[in-house]
C-alpha cells in the first residue's frame, strides 16, 4: 500500500480515534479503584496526557538546558556561572540585551497603542469587519514571507538608479537621498525599522481582543456621559480607558513576551548584522552556528527569566480574578 | 437642566444632520482608509511583484506595473509549481499541521476540563505553573529533545514534529480553554450530574460542544502556527528525511538553491500563505468570541 494513503488514514482517522479513545478508557481504568477513591484518581487521569507532554517537551528539556549553562562549550565539564559571567561582561551579547530592551518597550507601545486606536476608529464606521480583517492578515503570513515582503519595501539601489524598494522611491521622490535603512544603526534606526515590521504582524491581534472588550462596555453608560456634556475625549479618559485596563494589560503581557523571544524577523531580514542582535537570535547562533552550548543555554536562561517577573504580574491578576470567580 | 438640554440638542443634531454626517465624519474616514492603505501596501507591493518577471523586479519598483499591466505574467507561478517538490511538501505540511493542531487541542481540552470541573488538591497552583510554562522560549527546548528523539528513533518522522509541537502549543492552549470553559454556566454541569451523567458524558455532550468558538479560535492560531513554522521542522525534519519536508523547508530551500531569486519567492511565499488564509477568513467569525471568551464580560 501506498505509505502515503497509510498515513493519511492514520491522519484522519487515527488520531482522533486514539484521543477519544483515552478519555472513555479513563472511566474503565476507574473501575479498577474502589468507589470512593475514584473522584481522587479521575482529575490526574484527565491531565495526564497533558502532564506528560508539558513534562517532556518544556520541563525536563528546560532543566537540562539549565544544566548546560553551568558546563563548558563541549558540555564535559562544570565551570560554575562563567557562562553567566562572559553574558554579562561580552559586549556583543550586552548590545543584543540593550536592542531587546528597545523592543520590549517599543513594540508593546507601538502594538498595543495602535491597537487601541484603530479598535476604537474602526468601532465607528460601518465596514469595520472587513477593515479589521485587513489589519489581522499579517498575523496569517509566515514571518519568512512577511520578511520578504518587507526586504521589498526597505531595498536599495544607488543614486541615479531607479528605486525598486517602495520606502527609498518615496524619500527620492520629495528630493532625499536614498538610504541603506536596515544598515544605518544611527539611534538605532534599523532595530526600530524592524520593531514596526513586527508592530504591521501584531496590531491586528491587539485589536481584535481590544475590540472584543470595547464591544462588552456599556453603550447606555456612555450615552449618558455624552448627554450629560462630556466630551468624546472625556469619555474616552474617563470611562473607557479605565474599562479596558484588564483587558490591556493581557494584549501587553502578551507581546512583551514576544518582543523579549523576537527572533525570525531579524534572523532573516539582518542575521544580527549592523547592530541589530536580539538576545534570541544570539542564542541560536551560539548553539547552532558556534557550537557553544554551555553559553547558548546560559542565554537562553537569562531570557526566561527576564520573562518570569511579567508572568509574575499576571498570575496574581489571575488569581484575583479566581477569587471573584 | 439636562432633560430640557437634551430635547434641544437632539433637535438641532436633526437640523444639521445631513450636513454633519455627510461631512462630520470625513477625517475619520481619511484615517481609518489611510491606516488600511499602510497595512496593505507592503503585501500590494510583493503581490504584483511576484507577477513581474525577474529582469522588471531588478530594474524598476512594482507601482510601475499598474501603469503597464501588459508587463503581468505568470511565469514565476508555473516555475514554481512545476519546480520539484511542491506539490508533495503541500501535502506534507497537511500532514503535519493537521494531527498538530488535533492532539493539543484534544489533550489541552481534557486538562481544561479537569481544571474547571473537577476539584482536587492543588489545582489553582497546578494551573498556574502550567500557564507559567509559556515563559520557556523554543529554542531553549531543543538540542534535549533532538538527544531525546534520537533514543526513539524519531527524528525526521511526522511523529517528532507532531508531538513537538503538541508540547510547544499546549500551555496557550490551556490557558485558553480553561478560561471559557471555566465561564460556563455552573448549573447546567450540576444538573447534568443530578441526572446521572458521568463526566465523560458531561465532557462529549456538554463542554466541547459549548466551547467550539474557543475551540475554533485556538485551531486558527495553532494551524497558522504550524504550517508557518520553519525552525521546529528543520530543526526535528531537517536532512535526515527530505521526502517529509513542509512546505516552508522546501521554499526556504528554493530561495537558498536560486541565491538571490526573490521573484520566485514572492511567488512561493503567496502560494503557501494561500491555505491559512482561506483558513482564517472561514474561522475568523469564531475568532473573537472564542479567544476573548467570558473574560471581557466585566
Amino acid at each position: 500500500m501506498d505509505p502515503r494513503l497509510t498515513t493519511a488514514v492514520i491522519v484522519v482517522v487515527g488520531v482522533p480515534a486514539v484521543l477519544v479513545g483515552y478519555i472513555l478508557a479513563t472511566e474503565q481504568v476507574l473501575r479498577l479503584f474502589p468507589q470512593r477513591a475514584q473522584p481522587r484518581i479521575r482529575p490526574w487521569l484527565w491531565l495526564l496526557p497533558a502532564l506528560a507532554f508539558l513534562f517532556v517537551f518544556l520541563i525536563y528539556p528546560t532543566i537540562g538546558t539549565f544544566v548546560r549553562s553551568l558546563q563548558n562549550e563541549a558540555g564535559t565539564q562544570f565551570i560554575g556561572l562563567d557562562n553567566y559571567a562572559w553574558f554579562f561582561g561580552n559586549n556583543g551579547t550586552l548590545a543584543a540585551l540593550k536592542n531587546s530592551l528597545i523592543w520590549v518597550v517599543l513594540l508593546t507601545a507601538l502594538a498595543v497603542g495602535l491597537g487601541l486606536l484603530i479598535a476604537i476608529l474602526f468601532d465607528r464606521v460601518r465596514y469595520e469587519s472587513f477593515a479589521k480583517t485587513i489589519i489581522f492578515l499579517p498575523l496569517a503570513i509566515s514571518a519568512t514571507a512577511a520578511s520578504v515582503i518587507w526586504l521589498f519595501m526597505f531595498a536599495y539601489q544607488p543614486p541615479g538608479t531607479p528605486q525598486t524598494g517602495t520606502l527609498n522611491a518615496a524619500v527620492t521622490s520629495v528630493g532625499v537621498a536614498p538610504q541603506p535603512w536596515l544598515t544605518l544603526s544611527g539611534l538605532s534606526l534599523n532595530t526600530i525599522l524592524l520593531i514596526l515590521v513586527t508592530t504591521w504582524i501584531w496590531t491586528g491581534f491587539c485589536m481584535v481582543i481590544i475590540s472584543a472588550a470595547l464591544k462588552g462596555i456599556n453603550g447606555e453608560l456612555l450615552e449618558a456621559a455624552r448627554v450629560d456634556g462630556a466630551t468624546e475625549w472625556q469619555v474616552f479618559k474617563g470611562i473607557i480607558f479605565p474599562l479596558l485596563l484588564p483587558t490591556l494589560a493581557v494584549v501587553s503581557t502578551t507581546i512583551i513576551i514576544t518582543a523579549l523571544k523576537a527572533f525570525d524577523i531579524v534572523y532573516v531580514m539582518t542575521n544580527g548584522n549592523f547592530d541589530t542582535q536580539v538576545i534570541a537570535n544570539s542564542m541560536y547562533q551560539e548553539m547552532f552556528n558556534f557550537g557553544s552550548f554551555g553559553r547558548g543555554s546560559a542565554i537562553a536562561i537569562v531570557l526566561m527569566i527576564a520573562i518570569v517577573p511579567v508572568m509574575a504580574v499576571n498570575i496574581r491578576r489571575f488569581q484575583a480574578q479566581e477569587a471573584i470567580r | 437642566m439636562t432633560t430640557l438640554a437634551a430635547p434641544a440638542r437632539t433637535g438641532a443634531d436633526k437640523a444639521g444632520g445631513g450636513w454633519r454626517r455627510r461631512f462630520g465624519r470625513l477625517p475619520l474616514h481619511f484615517v481609518v482608509i489611510l491606516l488600511l492603505v499602510i497595512w496593505l501596501i507592503p503585501t500590494i507591493g510583493l503581490f504584483i511583484n511576484s507577477f513581474r518577471p525577474s529582469a522588471d523586479v531588478q530594474a524598476s519598483g512594482w507601482w510601475t506595473a499598474i501603469f503597464q499591466p501588459s508587463q503581468l505574467t505568470l511565469s514565476n507561478y508555473t516555475y514554481v509549481l512545476d519546480s520539484a517538490g511542491i506539490w508533495p511538501a503541500f501535502i506534507n505540511s497537511l500532514f503535519i499541521t493537521i494531527p498538530a493542531t488535533v492532539i493539543p487541542i484534544f489533550v489541552a481540552a481534557f486538562a481544561a476540563y479537569a481544571f474547571s470541573w473537577m476539584s482536587f488538591p492543588g489545582r489553582n497552583i497546578l494551573f498556574v505553573a502550567v500557564v507559567g510554562l509559556l515563559v520557556v522560549p523554543l529554542q531553549t527546548t531543543f538540542i534535549p529533545i533532538l538527544q531525546l528523539f534520537g533514543v526513539f528513533h524519531l527524528n525526521g518522522q511526522f511523529l517528532a514534529l507532531w508531538l513537538a509541537h503538541t508540547g510547544y502549543g499546549l500551555p496557550f492552549a490551556i490557558y485558553l480553554l480553561r478560561n471559557f470553559m471555566g465561564s460556563l454556566p455552573r448549573e447546567v454541569f450540576e444538573s447534568a450530574s443530578i441526572d446521572g451523567a458521568n463526566h465523560v458524558t458531561s465532557f462529549l455532550r456538554l463542554a466541547l460542544p459549548m466551547t467550539v468558538p474557543a475551540i475554533a479560535a485556538l485551531a486558527i492560531f495553532q494551524f497558522l502556527f504550524v504550517w508557518n513554522d520553519l525552525l521546529v521542522a528543520l530543526i526535528y525534519l531537517g536532512a535526515a528525511n527530505p521526502q517529509n519536508a513542509p512546505l516552508t523547508i522546501v521554499v526556504a530551500n528554493l530561495v537558498s538553491s536560486l541565491g538571490s531569486g526573490w521573484w520566485y519567492l514572492a511567488a512561493a511565499a503567496f502560494l503557501s500563505t494561500a491555505l491559512p488564509l482561506v483558513v482564517f477568513l472561514s474561522l475568523q467569525r469564531y475568532f473573537v468570541r472564542g479567544i476573548v471568551g467570558g473574560s471581557v464580560k466585566g
